[in-house]
């Protein structure tokens, strides 16, 4: 039983994680409803760059992970300007192809020896591990403060959309752009700012990642990238509650079938899982089915 | 059999194809290597026109094309191994059967997913890809014959490029037909409507997942004569990356164009290989990123891909040709 609600621990460690990068799809799916592959590898970058301000150049650590949010905001922003604002009123497909090209750009201009090089990285803890026992359960710092921040950071994005005049603007560009533009809102900007929050989060979730499972190498938002997007679309993809519930639930379902099944098959049930659950809601858990209309 | 002339044009450009790749062989102009590449592109030409008929004409989006391919690729391979002997008939039996799994396969996937839409198709059969992928990597501990993770070899090496350039022509052959006839075209209606096609009384469930069966048993079919070409499989050959592979060949291509399709699946495959000799050693690290910005840079100059709707006339059944003075497009552009 106590292995049991441990591995439900290390599992919702996970999904916090997932809920971070999950956040970023679901905000830019929202207002430009574009699935961005890239958005893996900004959360790449966001760990390169956390790990090289506080292990190799002696940042503080809330400075380095403050670094690595405000470089890959920009980095967002960038990709949006280049690679998607050309595409936008283009099939969708387009942009997709667009978005799978930035994400291979990044994964291999990152592989350049010149940029973060091709190997394997070991990053090394910013801060002792504790553990504590509580009931018989061991809790780490680690997940203490990923809990704490990830809460933080989810709360604040609540606000700053329901209660903040960006935020109305993001929910109006969601509906409509014409109908957006037409109540005043500059739709570029809006979508801009999505993507500077969405690549900011996804930046934290790399940071976070590097720091409770040490290994970072250019490639490895590939995965996390799909899983947290897998999860968004479980949760009803455009739905901000939806990508949290979703990447809770991947988190769980990874860990634990790694633990009484075997860590092979991970990947396999999670993916059924999916695509189970979109049998039955086609619009995943919270999604609205619309109707169409002829 | 009487053959309309754009038909015999078709026979009398693959003839003058053909030709000229004998004489490049004779000359030596064409190396092994290059043998190999060209190769390589008419296998994925069968399969990219697989899921130009799935996406390119139907409308339905596919992240897993190459899983199909894959399932082709290790029964065929596998089975070729186990019982073939280099036998040329057994060989064949072989690609046949690769190709029907990878159809049924699709049938029994595609039953109940093709009822999604647009990015939650995308999605779902993305996530097949990767179940299929993990299927491959601990298919030994089923058959030991499949090598799971550290990938299989010892398949009989019998398609050589006579062969596989038939294979194709008969391919592209089939696929034009299939996309003029009355299925090819309650597809293409699918695509630019479903709810309209519905009313006009097209069986949208059925020509979907027909549709769907055929193009991934097109994959299925290069599966398999990419393994009795390349003597390694191994399970990253076909994951979600060669399915994007596939989708970039398609779109980049132009949806609703097999021209586009054919000429991109060659030029794609080519591109690849021409970067890694014009870099050389030194900058081979480049090769990729390169890829991506003219992967990015083509899909910005052209979104609409390169022939979008648009054929070679030698692609079209004469019958179909219209009045001097329209626009010959006859697939429609698609989004």
């Amino acid at each position: 039983m106590e292995h049991f609600l441990e591995q439900v621990l290390n599992g919702f460690q996970l999904g916090l994680m997932y809920a971070l990068i999950a956040l970023g799809y679901t905000m830019v799916y929202g207002v430009v409803q574009l699935i961005n592959f890239a958005h893996g590898d900004v959360f790449m970058v966001g760990a390169f760059l956390g790990y090289f301000g506080f292990a190799v150049w002696g940042l503080p650590l809330p400075l380095a992970i403050l670094l690595a949010m405000a470089s890959c905001a920009l980095l967002g922003v960038i990709i949006e300007r280049i690679a998607y604002r050309p595409l936008r009123y283009a099939p969708k497909i387009a942009a997709l192809i667009s978005a799978i090209g930035v994400s291979l750009f990044l994964e291999y201009f990152s592989s350049l020896k010149f940029v973060f090089g091709p190997n394997y990285r070991v990053v090394p803890r910013p801060f002792p591990e504790i553990q504590w026992k509580i009931a018989g359960l061991t809790v780490t710092n680690i997940q203490v403060i990923v809990f704490v921040v990830v809460l933080i950071m989810l709360i604040l994005l609540q606000i700053l959309i329901y209660r903040t005049k960006t935020g109305m603007a993001m929910r109006t560009v969601a509906v409509d752009h014409n109908a957006a533009r037409l109540m005043g809102v500059n739709v570029d900007t809006t979508i801009s700012i999505t993507f500077a929050i969405g690549s900011a989060f996804a930046a934290l979730g790399g940071v976070l990642y590097a720091i409770a499972y040490p290994q970072i190498h250019p490639f490895m938002g590939i995965m996390p990238g799909l899983k947290a997007f897998t999860a968004a679309v479980l949760g009803g993809i455009g739905i901000i509650p939806g990508a949290v519930l979703g990447a809770l639930i991947m988190g769980q379902v990874e860990t634990l079938t790694s633990a009484y099944i075997s860590s092979q098959m991970r990947d396999a049930i999670a993916f059924a899982i999916l695509i189970l659950v979109l049998l039955f809601r086609p619009t995943g858990l919270l999604g609205r089915t619309e109707t169409e209309k002829v | 059999m009487k053959l309309s002339r754009n038909t015999l044009f078709f026979f009398l450009g693959s003839a003058i194809f053909y030709a000229l790749v004998k004489i490049m062989q004779f000359n030596g102009i064409l190396t092994p290597y290059w043998q190999l590449v060209l190769d390589q592109a008419l296998i994925i030409v069968i399969g990219a026109l697989g899921l130009s008929i799935i996406y390119g004409f139907t409308g339905q989006f596919s992240l897993g094309h190459a899983a199909f391919y894959g399932i082709g690729a290790y029964t065929a391979g596998a089975l070729d191994k186990v019982y073939g002997n280099g036998n040329m008939l057994f060989f064949f039996l072989s690609l046949l059967i690769g190709a029907l799994v990878a159809g049924l396969v699709a049938f029994i996937i595609g039953l109940p997913i093709l009822r999604l839409r647009s990015d939650y198709l995308g999605i779902a059969t993305l996530g097949f890809g990767i179940i299929v992928r993990v299927g491959m990597e601990n298919g030994n501990k089923l058959f030991p014959v499949l090598g799971g993770a550290t990938g299989m070899s010892g398949t009989p090496q019998l398609a050589q490029f006579d062969l596989i350039f038939i294979l194709a022509l008969i391919i592209i052959l089939l696929v034009r037909n299939f996309i003029f006839s009355t299925y090819g075209r309650a597809c293409i209606s699918i695509r630019e409507d479903e709810i309209a096609a519905d009313v006009m009384g097209i069986d949208t469930t059925r020509y979907k997942i027909l549709a769907f069966v055929l193009g991934c048993a097109l994959a299925g079919l290069a599966g398999g004569i990419y393994a009795h070409r390349y003597p390694f499989l191994h399970p990253a050959s076909f994951d979600f990356l060669k399915s994007f592979d596939f989708l970039l060949i398609v779109v980049l291509g132009g949806l609703g164009s097999m021209t586009g399709t054919i000429i991109t699946a060659i030029g794609w495959v080519f591109l690849l290989e021409v970067l890694r000799v014009v870099l050389g050693q030194d900058f081979i690290d480049w090769r990729g990123v390169i890829y991506a910005l003219i992967l990015v840079v083509s899909i910005i100059v052209r979104p609409q891909g390169l022939f979008s709707g648009k054929e070679f006339r030698l692609l079209v059944p004469e019958q179909l040709k219209m009045a001097t003075g329209k626009e010959r497009t006859y697939a429609g552009s698609g989004n």
